[in-house]
């Protein structure tokens, strides 16, 4: 809901505040502002950058100057409006970011089952997200043991990339390999059984939060009508 | 009792048969090693005991496979699952991926059974409680032992209920210490009186767990009878199984004109 507020309002401002109230507080409370501006930023600056340097040098129609680099010139329109783009930008993965942060894969994918979603399709969502810290953790023990070999994974960029080859092909091919005995493994445990499963627990879900996301939600209704019938100018 | 009369496999697209003539009795309550070198048939043939070949992995299957006198050719794989369980080499491939706590992932496939909540709680104890791992109930399966995921994997097979274990290469990734634990849990659960088929490299402990062997080659069984007859046979290092460390060190002792009983004697009057 964060990152289609932050498209649907306009300016600098109402974003700015946006991201404050709705991702860095609540990023603050949970502790995590330190990882959520990091992996943010990781997810959003080769995106962000582009898209700022774009519309900073070639915005339609505009006149007023900034500076020139060269046959390039900035302008005045570009920069405001390349601003207002980067913090949509920031709002989204930082709003992406800091669910992922805070919300357990389990969680996420006991509630989806509890409100009707087949087991196999919250599996799914479940394993993908859980698949990626997997595979981080599974390239740096294949690099460590790709060093202690002798593999030169620093230094220029060349020797960077050179080392990347050793590392991605095994993390790739065992992944892979690993599929059909994960596969086994789950069909002896009923998983492919129809219908409905069990679930132990279900995560809480007060009344507040429930009123809350309610109320977020009408916000955000309003918020995309009165951009669209233009209420506000 | 698991039989399989004239079994014969061959998996889809291959040239011939991985498995040929096969013809196996597992009794409740009986631990039945299978040996064999690699390509010999072991895993093929713990796959179609277990009845994920070729309902999963494909294939053609002839022969009968039945389950305490019904052929089960029609059963699908999740009624299957709750009797016979089957257990890989590799213990991180065989838990879902998806649970962040030991006990949920043992509770996982009592959960796609849809039993009731209760159940499913008293099963997970009761399977973590067997394997002595109830301790282990709180942590990141992710995070554990080789040795400690595999009691966990074997704990996720004991909550379905199955009457049959089929254990391929359990301890294959294992150090000695994971492997004693795999071999104890596998010596409690045939005392409770489920039936086991282990497949294994490790001699030493199909010499110490296991009342019958079976060796393949090729596809076939070559070796069939008691374990410690078939562990003696002087064909075994021919078929690419080990000796184990026993029967090696009576045959050295022998070679060197010494008696094994008289110096065990020794070792335990010193």
């Amino acid at each position: 809901m964060t990152a289609i507020a932050a498209v649907a309002l306009g300016g600098l401002p109402g974003p700015i505040i946006l991201v404050a109230a709705a991702v860095v507080l609540p990023a603050m409370a949970a502790r995590v502002l330190g990882r959520l501006v990091r992996t943010a930023l990781l997810l959003a600056l080769p995106i962000a950058i582009s898209a700022f340097l774009v519309n900073l040098f070639f915005f339609p129609g505009a006149t007023q100057v900034l500076f020139r680099i060269g046959p390039i010139v900035a302008t005045v329109e570009g920069f405001g409006f390349a601003l207002e783009i980067l913090i949509r930008i920031l709002a989204i993965s930082g709003a992406v970011t800091l669910f992922y942060l805070t919300a357990r894969p389990g969680d996420l994918t006991l509630d989806l089952e509890r409100r009707g979603i087949s087991p196999r399709i919250a599996f799914v969502i479940n394993a993908s997200v859980q698949t990626v810290p997997a595979l981080v953790e599974r390239a740096g023990q294949i690099t460590a043991a790709q060093r202690a070999r002798g593999l030169d994974t620093e230094g220029n960029i060349w020797r960077r990339v050179r080392g990347i080859v050793p590392i991605v092909g095994p993390v790739i091919l065992g992944s892979i390999a690993e599929v059909e005995e994960r596969t086994m493994a789950l069909e002896a445990r009923g998983f492919t059984r129809p219908g409905r499963r069990t679930l132990l627990w279900t995560p809480a879900d007060s009344v507040r939060q429930s009123i809350g996301r309610w109320l977020m939600l009408a916000a955000l209704v309003g918020l995309i009508v009165v951009r669209l019938t233009g209420v506000l100018g | 009792m698991i039989a399989l009369a004239g079994v014969g496999y061959r998996y889809a697209g291959a040239a011939g048969p991985a498995l040929l003539d096969i013809d196996l009795e597992l009794r409740d309550g009986e631990v039945v090693g299978l040996a064999g070198a690699s390509e010999a048939g072991k895993t093929t043939l713990c796959l179609v005991v277990s009845g994920l070949a070729p309902r999963t992995v494909g294939g053609q299957i002839r022969g009968q496979v039945t389950l305490d006198g019904e052929d089960v050719d029609a059963w699908p794989m999740h009624r299957l699952s709750q009797t016979i369980g089957i257990g890989f080499q590799n213990p991180s491939t065989q838990l879902s991926g998806v649970t962040d706590t030991v006990f949920e992932e043992v509770a996982f496939g009592p959960m796609n059974l849809a039993l009731p909540r209760v159940e499913v709680v008293a099963r997970s104890w009761a399977a973590l409680d067997l394997l002595r791992i109830d301790a282990l109930a709180e942590r990141d399966p992710r995070r554990l032992s080789g040795g400690q995921q595999q009691l966990v994997a074997m704990a996720g097979l004991l909550a379905m209920r199955p009457a049959h274990l089929v254990l391929d290469e359990p301890t294959a990734q294992l150090d000695p210490a994971g492997t004693r634990m795999v071999g104890e849990a596998i010596e409690r659960l045939a005392a409770d009186g489920a039936s086991i088929l282990i497949a294994e490299q490790k001699t030493d402990l199909l010499a110490s767990i296991c009342s019958r062997l079976l060796v393949l080659d090729g596809g076939r069984v070559a070796l069939s009878g008691p374990s410690a007859e078939v562990l003696a046979d002087l064909e075994l290092s021919r078929l690419g199984v080990a000796e184990p460390s026993e029967v090696r060190l009576r045959r050295a002792a022998d070679a060197a004109g010494a008696n094994v009983a008289r110096l065990a004697g020794a070792f335990a009057r010193d």
